[in-house]
């Protein structure tokens, strides 16, 4: 069966996750070592110890992310990350930089080394070398692959893909996006956080919701429409005669009904983006997705799955698994 | 156009509400959010710095708006027309808050369906949220645990009332366990 790889920005999180029927649950820490550094979200020492207990308890796997670039000189932070995930008995860490893996394969040899999304590695090539020279035994792949690429990925590499299937949807190379950067001053690569909320206002003015990231209007919603967080990819903007999104729609991922295709093109493992969402998200999202790799499995018709309300836009795409793109 | 399913809280409970003196009930209110953070530390370590902020909540189907300051334990009401100062808002109807609080709905959802505005201390919302999220609070407990020897009656009118008024007022339990 296809692993299911889901998100846990909180122990209790972590907990509806491995209850609603998880394989893997991802989570990281507090600090800006993983890119979901939001304010109130992930787990202190104590708390990684007790989620990979709890989660070992039901026959569930813990993967951490350690998945942001190291400062020069901020290092040692990194470090111990890793040390402090093998020490909590994590079943694998998601890595990104180049010097953290070389830093894990040299001091964790036993510690099981996931190429994170951040490292964009989107070609056998880079994959192999990722591989050959680090050990890395599983790459996520980024998500602007078709499916027919994932499986020509996957026919010259030997080892395991995982792919993302529902959540939010980044359309950019991953830990290369400097969009945040240029509104905010911070980024996900960096600083744990893309369009970061300390950046982001709301104002309801006249009939109009307005969405502002670092004083950049990149949304303006009539009432009662759906409203999109304020990211630059997903913004709304006027460029000559045209006012449209020029990246991608403020929409979400779902890729369920590509799960058969996915399975055939070599993928071994499904993730469900969302950390820095509620432990109902999670559940509700996990159910749906375990019941869809069980039907997979078992060669039967995937269930219809009624998950668009959770998500931003109230609407899904299959982004570039199956994209024309503009 | 999203269409909100919360119900409403029933407009009898809310001409009864409308007369209560802000005062008495801010004062009870203070003891269940002081019993909270004693019994849920992790909420104040959760928020950080959050903590010293002032939230403005606005249940759109009560008559009045409460302000709560984590940091002291406070969680006072007021009336609509004199909304104090505030570093940030969050407006909807009460099931939506209640429904948050107690895990069956997701507050990036609720915001996305416009059934939750936001305004000001985008941060510290967040903070907020995620602390209350992991705290998995179940307010019928949480009062009953502060109601001594009425615990027991009280778990029997917030189950009636809850029947009667779709409110979620106990914390879902997790359904559909693979372990």
């Amino acid at each position: 069966m296809m692993e299911l790889v889901c998100p846990a920005g909180t122990p209790a999180a972590l907990r509806a996750a491995v209850t609603a029927g998880a394989h893997a649950v991802y989570c990281g820490f507090a600090d800006e070592t993983n890119a979901r550094n939001f304010p109130g979200l992930n787990f202190s020492r104590e708390e990684m110890a007790g989620g990979v207990a709890f989660a070992h308890a039901r026959g569930a796997r813990v993967l951490v992310a350690i998945n942001t670039f190291p400062r020069a000189g901020g290092e040692p932070l990194w470090h111990r990350a890793v040390a402090d995930a093998e020490a909590a008995g994590a079943d694998a860490v998601i890595l990104a930089d180049l010097g953290l893996l070389a830093h894990a394969a040299e001091h964790h040899p036993g510690l099981r080394r996931h190429l994170s999304v951040q490292a964009a590695a989107a070609n056998p090539d880079a994959i192999n070398l990722y591989t050959e020279a680090f050990g890395v035994r599983r790459v996520v792949l980024p998500r602007v692959l078709s499916v027919e690429e994932i499986a020509a990925i996957n026919r010259e590499i030997d080892v395991e893909t995982e792919v993302f299937v529902f959540g939010g949807l980044c359309v950019m190379a991953e830990g290369r996006c400097s969009l945040s950067s240029y509104a905010t001053g911070r980024s996900p690569n960096m600083n744990g956080v893309c369009s970061p909320a300390s950046h982001v206002a709301y104002a309801e003015e006249g009939p109009e919701l307005a969405a502002r990231l670092g004083g950049f209007t990149i949304h303006r919603t009539p009432k009662h429409a759906p409203a999109p967080y304020p990211t630059l990819c997903k913004g709304c903007f006027t460029s000559g005669a045209e006012t449209g999104h020029i990246f991608e729609d403020p929409v979400s991922l779902d890729a369920t009904r590509l799960i058969p295709a996915l399975a055939r093109a070599g993928v071994a493992a499904l993730k469900i983006e969302g950390r820095q969402r509620s432990r109902a998200y999670v559940a509700q999202v996990v159910r749906s997705f375990r019941a869809a790799v069980e039907a997979q499995e078992a060669g039967r018709p995937l269930p219809e799955g009624a998950l668009a309300r959770l998500t931003e836009g109230q609407a899904t795409t299959t982004g570039a698994y199956a994209k024309t793109w503009r | 156009m999203p269409r909100s399913h919360f119900p409403r809280v029933p407009p009898a409970l809310r001409l009864a509400a409308g007369p209560l003196p802000p005062a008495p009930l801010g004062a009870m209110l203070g003891l269940l959010v002081r019993h909270l953070a004693r019994e849920h530390p992790g909420i104040l370590r959760r928020m950080g710095p959050h903590a010293g902020r002032s939230f403005l909540i606005d249940p759109t189907d009560l008559p009045f708006l409460l302000l709560l300051r984590p940091a002291t334990g406070a969680l006072s009401a007021h009336r609509r027309t004199w909304p104090p100062a505030h570093d940030a808002r969050l407006a909807g109807p009460l099931a939506a808050f209640l429904a948050m609080l107690h895990g069956t709905e997701d507050g990036d959802a609720l915001f996305f369906s416009r059934d939750l505005t936001i305004e000001g201390d985008t941060e510290a919302v967040l903070a907020l949220r995620n602390a209350l999220d992991d705290a998995e609070i179940d307010l019928t407990e949480e009062l009953a645990t502060v109601s001594g020897p009425l615990a027991a009656p009280l778990r029997r009118t917030l189950a009636l009332a809850e029947r009667i008024t779709g409110l979620a007022l106990h914390r879902a339990e997790p359904t559909g366990d693979y372990t």
